[in-house]
């Protein structure tokens, strides 16, 4: 039988599909950090059970961490408590944490690909939604909840429905200045935030081959914002650059072995999927969401809409909360758009490549008056990198703030947050009611999109500059 | 876990579609290292003012909803992060049953791990129980999981479907843990070949 990928990997991680029951699928890679894992060794402990296998896990802190004064102590006390639960259970369990002051530490789904811990083939989980980043290697990459970190940790398994399988197919080019980003919040516009629930979405066709490692991690990781289970692209040339001569990436004998394996992992010809899309990428402009969900997005040189352009009562509804929410007016040119904050950052657009292109749009301009922005390196890796080719200068000269990595305003946990009314231009993925503080208002766009805005101090159609 | 009981209670109604887990539990509430005590931030931002009193047009603050443990919600519910704490403060609240025509996949994975019933019925009777509710605030379901049914005061009972193995847990409150360790041996032998086919993830 012709197989696509996830099918592939679904069979080769069976363990028992016992009649009556989920089947149970084994997990070959386990990410922790400190927000959804507490109360999973809590449960463990409670249970008197152990972690199954800690060379599995890799953790780290992101979500509750400074992105300034690093040194100090963590002001907020329920966050240091976290904080210090997490480096107390990783050393109690024998776990690899890169904890705060670790030069390995930074957002978790950045990280990881970092160190070639996740490699084409594998399961691969963690109790946070955009685990689905770690598709672009061709691995099987879900976010799970608490209950079930400790369901892997106790028994590295956990019990699985089948999903359905999406392709999602962009043929073409994208044009410069048009990038991974706004291929997913296109998507997302298109089939909604539960176009692909029940489904791992594969990600296929000339414009996802031409993307780099970056690129594809930046897609997978919003294909939870399509409702999707999991993204997935299918390793190629790329991949196995990427992964050569990383820390956790075998070699020798073990590299040779390890190629042939994920050489097979592709999709058959001919296998069929669920449900397919299809995009060409000479129709995708850059992306401005306008609302308060991912799927409510249009392209730059598009207009914010009314609600009764929707026919759907619950959308036109919707259309309005969020218009009310946004202080937006229908109708208003995305480019008039006024913004406040900048933010570049997270794990949809934290790494090396999205600040290059940031910092060339940036290059020789001063950010807008009144306007804040703020560059958070999604490791100390990327931070590092972006210092030796000069970027963090580019940023600062032109009045940006360069700081350590972490989730920051992806979330808001860290203090790192909007105040109400005030609205960003943002790189994360998420665009909820109060996601980067209460009340305020976010638009998701592409690391190049938000340079420019912080420039001109309202949205511009980058492929004009 | 709690084991699952035939219950009538009251159904609370939020007409919104989509409503994600970053307002089920605001990220403010996730800093905490325990699994309970978050049903009082339950919508918190939707459900308080600044000065903590309630805001005026909240669906759960509707006194007609008080003590209700039926959620009757739209499409596509839980969307979003896959926080926990979602499903610990919805059933930390009260509620221990959701009435919706769809769920983001990994919210409704949560909610069995926590003795909450998510029942999926097609957008026309969600429609439909939506109306009946809106006409009479505090009207009372039956829900009977054993027998996949709920019964309105129409009269109206309807089936509704969920995978036999979530439903024999639920009823049960089995530790989804401790049943999977009953295959531990087939775990050992997947394990065996795994570090045979795949050494280097074993170094």
């Amino acid at each position: 039988m012709k197989k696509t990928m996830y099918e592939k990997i679904w069979d080769s991680h069976l363990v028992v599909e016992a009649p009556g029951q989920a089947p149970l699928i084994y997990v070959d890679r386990h990410l922790m950090h400190e927000v959804t894992s507490p109360q999973a060794f809590e449960g463990l402990r409670v249970a008197n059970r152990k972690v199954r296998n800690p060379h599995s896990i890799l953790a780290t802190m992101d979500h509750c961490v400074p992105t300034k004064d690093r040194d100090l102590p963590i002001a907020d006390p329920i966050a240091k408590k976290q904080i210090e639960t997490m480096a107390d259970n990783c050393k109690s369990n024998g776990l690899n944490l890169y904890d705060m002051k670790n030069p390995n530490n930074g957002v978790i789904h950045v990280v990881v690909p970092e160190h070639g811990f996740v490699h084409p083939g594998m399961v691969v989980v963690c109790g946070d939604s955009h685990t689905a980043t770690h598709g672009a290697f061709g691995a099987l990459a879900f976010g799970i909840g608490t209950s079930e970190v400790e369901h892997v940790m106790a028994t590295q398994t956990l019990p699985q429905q089948k999903s359905k399988t999406m392709l999602i197919q962009i043929d073409g080019e994208l044009s410069k200045y048009t990038s991974a980003k706004d291929i997913a919040l296109t998507i997302t516009g298109k089939i909604g935030t539960a176009g692909g629930t029940g489904h791992v979405i594969e990600y296929a066709g000339e414009a996802i081959s031409k993307l780099s490692m970056e690129g594809r991690m930046t897609l997978c990781n919003m294909a939870i914002e399509a409702g999707a289970r999991a993204g997935l692209v299918a390793p190629d040339q790329k991949t196995y650059d990427y992964l050569k001569g990383r820390e956790f990436t075998p070699v020798g004998d073990n590299w040779d072995k390890a190629l042939a394996y994920w050489q097979s992992l592709v999709t058959d010809e001919g296998a069929q999927y669920d449900t397919v899309v299809v995009l060409n990428a000479d129709e995708i402009e850059p992306q401005v969401t306008w609302g308060t969900s991912p799927e409510q997005v249009t392209g730059v040189t598009g207009l914010v809409p009314a609600p009764k352009d929707f026919d759907d009562d619950i959308k036109s509804e919707a259309c309005a909360n969020a218009l009310e929410y946004m202080g937006l007016t229908a109708h208003t040119n995305i480019t008039d758009i006024p913004v406040d904050l900048i933010f570049i950052g997270s794990c949809t657009n934290g790494r090396i490549e999205d600040f290059r292109i940031a910092a060339e749009v940036t290059k020789g301009s001063k950010v807008a008056d009144n306007v804040i922005a703020i560059a958070v390196p999604g490791s100390y890796h990327v931070k590092e990198q972006a210092e030796q080719e000069g970027l963090d200068k580019i940023f600062i000269n032109a009045g940006w703030e360069w700081r350590e990595p972490g989730c920051s305003m992806c979330l808001a946990m860290n203090g790192d947050e909007l105040t109400v009314g005030q609205r960003s231009a943002s790189t994360s993925n998420r665009n909820f009611e109060g996601r980067q503080g209460k009340g305020g208002r976010t638009h998701l766009v592409s690391p190049a999109m938000a340079a420019a805005a912080a420039v001109a101090g309202h949205f511009v159609d980058i492929r004009n500059l | 876990m709690e084991p699952y009981k035939k219950h009538q209670s009251i159904v609370a109604l939020m007409k919104r579609s989509n409503v994600d887990t970053d307002q089920i539990i605001p990220k403010q509430f996730l800093k905490k290292v325990e699994r309970t005590g978050f049903g009082k931030h339950l919508f918190h931002d939707w459900r308080f003012n600044d000065d903590g009193s309630d805001t005026a047009n909240f669906e759960l603050n509707n006194p007609a909803f008080t003590n209700a443990k039926i959620l009757l919600v739209g499409d596509n519910f839980g969307c979003g992060s896959s926080r926990e704490h979602a499903p610990w403060a919805i059933i930390d609240y009260g509620f221990n049953t959701i009435i919706s025509s769809s769920y983001a996949d990994i919210f409704y994975n949560n909610c069995f791990k926590n003795s909450i019933l998510p029942i999926k019925v097609d957008k026309k009777k969600l429609a439909e129980l939506m109306d009946e509710v809106a006409v009479n605030e505090g009207v009372k379901f039956v829900v009977d999981l054993e027998n996949q049914q709920i019964i309105t005061p129409a009269g109206n009972g309807f089936t509704f479907d969920i995978d036999p193995f979530r439903k024999e847990n639920l009823l049960a409150g089995f530790d989804d843990i401790g049943l999977t360790l009953k295959h531990i041996d087939k775990i050992d032998q997947y394990e065996e070949k795994h570090k045979q086919t795949y050494p280097w993830l074993w170094n």
